[in-house]
């Protein structure tokens, strides 16, 4: 099994009264919640966890985009995967991912990859997304485009890697008379592309598709929603006459070990609810499913079942529903070789940093997730089929 | 009201059909067709043809259409496929929007425009309120001054299909979501409405506000207008028989 740290690089240092008087940590709460200097020591420290990772032998590191939010701050992630490129040696530089449909240029997001490729010596995994739904409030995008953009912002891109230019494309959303990567990536035939989701089943028929099996990391699911969605693309792939590997599945879940179970729950538990109950607090539906975002059979599947408000969650729920691992380096390291075999998945990405977990106890956290937890996964080969 | 299906150039369109007499298209509101006040009282002197515009209600959103452009064309298009004499349009909200954009392309098949509260033009003030950021229930007491008549439309919706809802959100995004419920240009171009125009506009309106009316009324040479008082931006529901029997009025004026 390979394994990750994906940091979300939250504004930790947020006011949680403060923020409680505004109805989101997204689009609605104001910027003036946050600090510039406290965001600075932020971005130090974060980016300094994401080395220790790779020094401690990560086999990546893991970064991701979203908007107007104190859940984030990585509207921009190939600025921090830049700065990694060089101040990391060994890991993969894992950008999970790009929001396609909120550009208008996707020749940029092919340039920059190409770019980071270079500058990390090869090193990037790229991942595709649309962006959640309150970005296309803070990004002004069209929801009712989401899809649209997306699947034509992935074909231009694919092509401006693998294609001799120049080239002319011309689209519905977008048209380019010139497409002329330079510098084209380093990898051949293109970077990796992995594709981050909760489980929309849209989303791993595309993944799985034979002419492409991106690998699918399934986000912040309940556990049976996940194992759901490893086996619907495990089932795909055998309808599209191959058998899906281990390393075409990832699972993403937040990961706290401590000396001993009692321990662990004792320092996560704040930090987690905090994380579930304010950074990803909604007003409402329509600012996380805006209309045309998900087809109409989607978003009332979606209203009736993932997106009811979190505001409740406490880490004995979390832990209950498999969405969170948390215990000793003993616990966690069975419950992911358990997980691993009923799941099939050949990534691991922990995510080790939460809301507002503090620098000390993130350093210990993946100090010893590192030295207790990482190594029995490394050397394990992930188990091709699930045993359930 | 009956219903009746009308093929414009191969899209089939879904219209509301009433009374008798010169023919006045009507087009809808944010919220999709409805039998209101409104349309009933116009039926009694005019022949009410209220279409489902492309991507509400029932009807998907077609591929082609992008912009409130479009819909304005296809509008045009569509009075084409209904023949006859020169009608009378009219339209609520985006609706409003849509019929101003296709008076501003041609009026040769156009004999008056009326303007209920219509989107299309960039507010002098921003308005109270995101019309996609409210939840369903915040969102329909945002649209009425009098909030006793917005009770019973929640208790309507409730009824309604999610389906409908939702369709109706989605074909309102896809035509005003960037810049919202407006466009830059149109009134550069509000000038071309040559045909004799009424607008109005509630007083108390969170979704486009009031003031707004000074844009077209300052850029449609001669259009009437009557402020409503006490009246929200749901102004088929909220002062549907007033507004009706005043555009009789002024088109009845026009012949």
């Amino acid at each position: 099994m390979q394994v990750y740290f994906f940091h979300l690089m939250p504004y930790g240092d947020l006011d949680i009264a403060e923020s409680d008087k505004y109805n989101s940590a997204w689009v609605t709460i104001p910027n003036s919640c946050f600090d510039s200097a406290k965001g600075m020591k932020l971005y130090n420290r974060y980016i300094g966890e994401l080395e220790l990772a790779d020094q401690l032998g990560f086999d990546g590191v893991c970064v991701n985009e979203h908007h107007q939010t104190a859940y984030g701050l990585m509207p921009a992630p190939n600025l921090i995967a830049a700065a990694l490129a060089r101040s990391t040696k060994q890991a993969k530089i894992c950008i999970l991912g790009r929001a396609l449909p909120l550009v208008n240029n996707p020749v940029m997001i092919a340039e920059e990859f190409a770019m980071l490729d270079h500058m990390s010596g090869g090193r990037i995994i790229t991942g595709f997304v649309r962006g959640i739904g309150s970005e296309y409030f803070s990004n002004s995008v069209n929801p009712t485009f989401s899809h649209e953009r997306f699947y034509e912002a992935h074909e231009l891109i694919l092509k401006a890697w693998t294609e001799t230019g120049p080239f002319s494309y011309q689209g519905k959303h977008y048209q380019f008379d010139y497409v002329n990567l330079w510098p084209r990536p380093v990898q051949t035939p293109h970077p990796p592309v992995w594709i981050p989701s909760q489980g929309s089943m849209e989303t791993i028929v595309w993944c799985a598709a034979a002419e492409r099996k991106y690998t699918y990391l399934q986000t912040f699911s309940p556990y049976p929603v996940a194992v759901k969605a490893f086996k619907a693309y495990r089932d795909e792939a055998e309808k599209n006459g191959y058998e899906a590997q281990p390393s075409q599945l990832g699972w993403a879940i937040p990961t706290y070990v401590a000396e001993t179970d009692e321990i662990a729950r004792r320092e996560l538990k704040e930090h987690i609810e905090v994380f579930f109950n304010k950074f990803l607090r909604f007003p409402s539906i329509e600012m996380r499913l805006p209309p045309g975002y998900s087809s109409i059979s989607s978003t009332k599947t979606l209203m009736e079942m993932k997106f009811k408000n979190r505001t409740s969650s406490t880490i004995d729920t979390l832990i209950d529903n498999g969405m969170i691992l948390v215990g000793s380096p003993q616990t966690v390291r069975q419950r992911i070789e358990h997980c691993q075999k009923e799941m099939g998945f050949g990534h691991l990405m922990a995510m080790l940093q939460i809301a507002t977990l503090p620098a000390d106890l993130t350093e210990k956290n993946i100090r010893l997730f590192a030295s207790e937890v990482m190594p029995h996964l490394q050397n394990n080969a992930p188990q091709l089929r699930a045993i359930a | 009201m009956r219903e009746t299906v009308l093929d414009v150039r191969g899209t089939n369109v879904r219209m509301l059909e009433a009374g008798t007499g010169p023919v006045l298209l009507f087009l809808h509101g944010i919220d999709g067709p409805s039998a209101d006040p409104l349309l009933e009282t116009l039926a009694q002197r005019f022949q009410v043809m209220a279409p489902e515009i492309p991507g509400f209600s029932r009807s998907l959103i077609p591929d082609w259409m992008m912009s409130v452009s479009d819909a304005a064309f296809f509008t045009l298009d569509l009075i084409a496929a209904l023949g006859g004499d020169k009608l009378h349009l009219a339209g609520h909200s985006i609706g409003g929007w849509i019929a101003a954009e296709a008076a501003t392309r041609s009026t040769s098949a156009i004999a008056s425009l009326s303007l209920l509260a219509p989107a299309g033009v960039m507010p002098k003030q921003r308005p109270a309120v995101d019309v996609f950021l409210l939840s369903g229930e915040e969102g329909v007491r945002a649209l009425f001054h009098d909030q006793a008549l917005a009770d019973k439309e929640i208790a309507a919706r409730a009824e309604q299909p999610l389906d409908i809802t939702l369709q109706n959100r989605a074909g309102l995004a896809r035509l005003a979501w960037t810049p919202r419920m407006a466009s830059v240009t149109l009134p550069h171009w509000l000038h071309r409405v040559d045909v004799p125009t009424y607008i109005t506009w509630g007083v108390e309106d969170k979704i486009l506000p009031f003031s707004t009316h000074e844009i077209f009324m300052r850029e449609i040479a001669g259009a009437q207008f009557k402020s409503q008082q006490g009246c929200g931006h749901a102004i088929p529901q909220e002062r549907g028989a007033e507004v009706a029997r005043d555009m009789i009025a002024f088109i009845e004026g026009v012949k």
